[in-house]
């Protein structure tokens, strides 16, 4: 594993200059991604903030080649172009080694981009794709997902006075990808960058798909100060509402324990989204969000074999 | 040297496919083009091609991995029928817009719904403005020959746009029929290498693809790509020739059948122009003056090419086996009626509904048709603009 100061000099692929909002969670993700990376690496990228902000024609933030042609397509797309690598490469018509990355929100990925995602994955392309999880349709002006959790005020699931934010829980697509029984399956979070790199590394490496699930604020929808973003981050980790972990080659493995669990209300109160949830009213919300919580965080941990 | 050999239209496309020897092929089955996939799946297994073929979950998925394919550098093909083009539908303006050469057999089947899974025009029809060049087959024969043109003109670097290559859902895709075929010699240096200028694969060359385009440039990108459509006639219209100059089987935009001297004619695509060449041989005995007009190509529309071939023309019926469902008519009617509005003497023109959810047609219904024909062009009156042909009503 690198340190920290050799990642920094690593030439970026998302170069500065894009138009992703200041504080945005899915930048960090993609940039930490890349850097794990020892060969050249191309892009697909589904619709979402990543694609529109990183390339308003004729400029482009992207220093390798990169592509979208659509919102729910980016895991067919990146298999066709390694497919295409593949014959080519077998041909003796390239002789370079190239790894294959794709990108989408949760919404290209938990919701319209499923299907897909879940057929590049059974086809064993060599990829990884990557969700970078905000847990609502940012780009469109924050409409609930798949992703969305439970009790969260957004435009389509707005918390009224009958009824207090998105009513069902999120859907857990890390656990449906690991039902897939690729190599790899992790989930990580920017601000814990060693972890995630070292996921990253190993998801390029492990020789078939591989599928990363990355928690990526966005302070628009989520509601708090940009500069907040790695530290609400780091709240959904140590809360285990984003438990670190992996699962390669069907071996479950917590990444990150932390030393003193939070309670899930110190990543709720950070956020705007769940204001509405501290009533009196609707705490057995919050109760409710804290016992799927704890439920899942103790499965996860008799799962796995290894603590770290 | 072409062989004669008796092949199912599905399986021309497979054999020529074979011979194309893609680098990249994504498909997903649909009825009644499956045969293709399942034939070329096999040439895969046993190791007759070199291509990379990639069983995807759906359509949408066939042709965004065919783009992906395309995009990354490699010569790149599918195939599909009706639902399966539907599906296609968002990623065929957007292989046309990225200007990628792919070609694709469309075995033409009815849209639902109802669900219904023989032939009419409607799923291709549908996507006749989605950018693509479209090319239509009467038989096993024009599949073939087409496929292997459709392969040059996709990739000439004054097009570079899409070519779908059309047969009727079972009429054609599944009837044994003699044809010629060259051999692999031949095809391999028809189509040549593929070795595209800018390709995704190319690491030192990193290019962005699909980047967001607003009103500064949109418009511009849109305006070039209708340029390549302009620019294809010439080159449809070369590689026809250098086809028949090496083969001897000779293509035009559009075949006319009898048209010459004739006073009453329809304009019929596909298979159904095989149906009516019968029809007009009887008529023809008996000393009417029919004749027929069958498109080619459809994508480029050859409009001025068509009104000089029916400018002498009386009485038209243009065919359409796909409904508007605007209130009047089918597709090709508005199209073939509008290439003759600038003639100095009009004909006049019908129209015919026909054979949808494949409703089978027979050489009398296309007599019965070239008789109300004759009583229009007798009469110089006709009831109505359009018509249903061998519906019950």
């Amino acid at each position: 594993m690198a340190s920290l100061k050799e990642l920094s000099r690593k030439p970026d692929v998302l170069a500065p200059g894009h138009r992703l909002c200041a504080g945005c969670g899915a930048a960090p993700v993609v940039r930490q991604i890349l850097m794990a990376s020892d060969k050249p690496v191309v892009i697909a990228n589904a619709t979402g903030c990543l694609e529109v902000s990183t390339t308003v024609f004729p400029y482009t933030a992207w220093e390798a080649p990169w592509m979208h042609s659509a919102f729910e397509n980016a895991a067919a797309t990146i298999s066709g172009i390694e497919a295409a690598y593949e014959s080519l490469k077998r041909q003796g018509k390239i002789d370079q080694e190239i790894n294959f990355v794709a990108f989408g929100g949760d919404g290209g990925t938990y919701d319209i981009g499923l299907q897909s995602l879940s057929g590049a994955m059974e086809r064993g392309h060599r990829i990884v794709y990557v969700c970078y999880d905000n847990g609502a349709y940012m780009n469109t002006g924050i409409q609930r997902s798949s992703a969305t959790p439970k009790g969260a005020d957004t435009t389509t699931s707005p918390a009224g006075s009958v009824v207090p934010g998105k009513p069902m829980p999120r859907k857990d697509l890390t656990s449906i990808m690991v039902a897939h029984g690729i190599p790899y399956v992790a989930q990580v979070s920017a601000s814990h960058w060693n972890d995630l790199v070292t996921k990253a590394k190993k998801a390029f490496d492990c020789g078939g798909p591989a599928f990363i699930n990355a928690l990526a604020s966005c302070n628009r929808g989520w509601r708090h100060l940009p500069e907040d973003s790695i530290a609400i981050a780091r709240l959904g980790v140590e809360t285990c509402y984003w438990p670190l972990y992996e699962v390669s080659e069907g071996k479950v493995r917590v990444t990150y324990k932390p030393r003193n669990k939070k309670p899930l209300v110190e990543f709720l109160k950070a956020q705007g989204r769940f204001r509405h949830l501290f009533t009196p009213e609707n705490e057995h919300i919050i109760e409710e969000m804290q016992a799927e919580v704890d439920k899942k965080w103790e499965g996860l941990l008799k799962k796995s074999e290894e603590l770290a | 040297m072409a062989n004669r050999t008796a092949l199912t239209g599905n399986d021309a496309v497979a054999a020529c496919m074979r011979q194309i020897n893609p680098d990249v092929v994504a498909a997903y089955p649909i009825t009644p083009s499956t045969d293709i996939v399942q034939s070329f799946a096999q040439f895969v297994a046993d190791g007759l091609v070199k291509t990379n073929l990639v069983t995807v979950e759906s359509e949408h998925s066939a042709m965004s991995a065919t783009i992906g394919a395309s995009q990354a550098g490699a010569r790149s093909m599918t195939a599909t029928s009706s639902q399966g083009l539907a599906l296609m539908w968002e990623m065929l303006y957007i292989a046309a817009s990225l200007r990628l050469p792919i070609v694709m057999p469309v075995v033409n089947r009815a849209l639902s719904g109802p669900i219904n899974i023989h032939c009419d025009h409607s799923d291709s029809m549908g996507a006749r403005d989605s950018g693509w060049i479209q090319i239509y087959c009467e038989n096993a024969q024009e599949v073939y020959d087409n496929l292997l043109q459709a392969v040059r003109i996709a990739e000439h670097p004054d097009v570079l746009l899409p070519v779908m290559v059309c047969q009727d859902g079972f009429i054609t895709s599944h009837a044994l029929e003699n044809l010629f075929t060259e051999d692999d010699e031949f095809v391999r240096q028809w189509v040549g290498e593929y070795k595209p200028d800018r390709y995704l694969l190319d690491v030192d060359k990193p290019m962005t693809i699909g980047a967001l385009d607003l009103q500064d440039f949109y418009f511009e990108h849109k305006r070039s790509q209708a340029e390549a459509m302009r620019n294809a006639p010439a080159v449809i219209a070369k590689v026809a020739e250098e086809f028949g100059a090496k083969t001897g089987r000779k293509y035009g935009f559009f075949e006319e059948y009898k048209l010459d001297d004739a006073e009453i004619a329809i304009v019929v695509l596909n298979s159904t122009a095989g149906t009516a060449r019968p029809a007009v041989d009887a008529l023809r005995k008996d000393g009417i003056k029919a004749g027929f007009l069958k498109p080619r190509v459809f994508r480029p529309f050859p409009h001025e090419m068509i009104a000089q071939a029916l400018k002498h023309v009386k009485v038209i019926a243009v065919m359409d086996r796909a409904d508007g469902f605007n209130g009047i008519g089918g597709p090709m009617f508005f199209e073939i009626r509008s290439s003759l509005y600038d003639l100095p003497k009009r004909p006049v023109v019908l129209n015919y509904v026909y054979g949808l959810g494949g409703r089978d047609v027979t050489t009398n219904d296309i007599k019965a048709v070239y008789n109300d024909l004759a009583q229009v062009a007798k009469t110089g009156k006709h009831d109505t603009l359009a018509s249903y042909l061998g519906v019950r009503e």
